[in-house]
């Protein structure tokens, strides 16, 4: 009974403030609507009995939330809201698209003709977790780690302003760096 | 509270953000709209672990990955809105088209 008010609870705030986040004129307020969508789908993955993931969802989120919140005051022109504006194109056929594309999920999942449950959970699913990335899954997990290392080189290579390249040259053999104010030893 | 209705809340999800990632012509918006698809994603991934095969942490580790891939996904976006922006001063999805045929 107590699982199923919190089910329910958590997914309609889940769905009504991801909605939100469309809707609002505010950037500020977008990404808090965002942030709380993500934690009902954290509280949801522990409702599941994933407590190890839906708290990491919690904290990852949180945290990059308040980063994204940094960006869109960067970046935006419009962050406060305080000029209402649609910031929106082809707002019909794209709803028109999305509608179709729920329904036709919504569609498969009511007539999927689903397996029975086999087996039961671990005791504890997170110890299962971790054997199974460190065992079985190995591969998954150096994969990620790999990604996630070429995510840091592609990062920094793309926000880089003025590279090493820039300064001395392409072969690294320029006498003086090619600085747009000069300064620092020996310049 | 059955795997019907879990996967029914991830595909309202999936729809809402693909409806963001369609529309907003800001592209930190646009990648609002990414996260809530992955969002969805998460949940459905969860759900069919729990509901379907809980005996192997294979569903879990699908988590996991989904969990990556937004972080990778939010990391690039906003190196590349840097790298537009540093570039000519733009935010917007409309005015960075060059690939589009």
């Amino acid at each position: 009974m107590l699982d199923d008010t919190v089910f329910w609870v958590l997914s309609a705030l889940a769905v009504g403030s991801g909605i939100m986040v469309f809707r609002f004129d505010s950037m500020a307020r977008a990404t808090y609507a965002l942030l709380l969508s993500l934690l009902c789908v954290g509280g949801l993955l522990i409702l599941l009995g994933l407590d190890y993931l839906g708290v990491v969802i919690v904290l990852m989120m949180t945290i990059e939330m308040a980063i994204m919140g940094v960006f869109m005051v960067m970046y935006m022109m419009n962050p406060a809201g305080l000029v209402p504006m649609s910031m929106l194109h082809n707002k019909k056929g794209a709803a028109a698209l999305c509608t179709g594309v729920f329904l036709l999920m919504a569609l498969g999942i009511v007539l999927a003709p689903w397996p029975p449950r086999a087996g039961t959970a671990e005791e504890d699913p997170t110890r299962a977790l971790g054997e199974s990335l460190m065992g079985p899954q190995m591969l998954t997990m150096m994969t990620l780690g790999f990604a996630l290392f070429s995510t840091i080189v592609a990062t920094v290579l793309l926000a880089t302003h003025r590279g090493r390249y820039d300064r001395l040259g392409d072969d690294l053999r320029a006498r003086r760096a090619d600085d747009p104010v000069p300064g620092g030893v020996g310049r | 509270m059955n795997l019907e209705l879990f996967l029914l809340v991830a595909a309202a999800l999936f729809g809402v953000g693909l409806f963001g990632a369609l529309t907003q012509q800001s592209v930190v918006m646009l990648m609002m709209g990414l996260e809530l698809m992955l969002g969805g994603v998460i949940l459905a991934a969860a759900a069919v672990w729990h509901h379907l095969a809980p005996a192997s942490a294979d569903g879990q580790v699908l988590v996991v990955v989904a969990i990556t891939v937004m972080a990778v996904e939010m990391a690039i976006g906003f190196a590349v809105v840097t790298a537009l922006f540093r570039a000519r001063e733009v935010d917007m999805t409309d005015q960075a088209g060059d690939l589009s045929a």
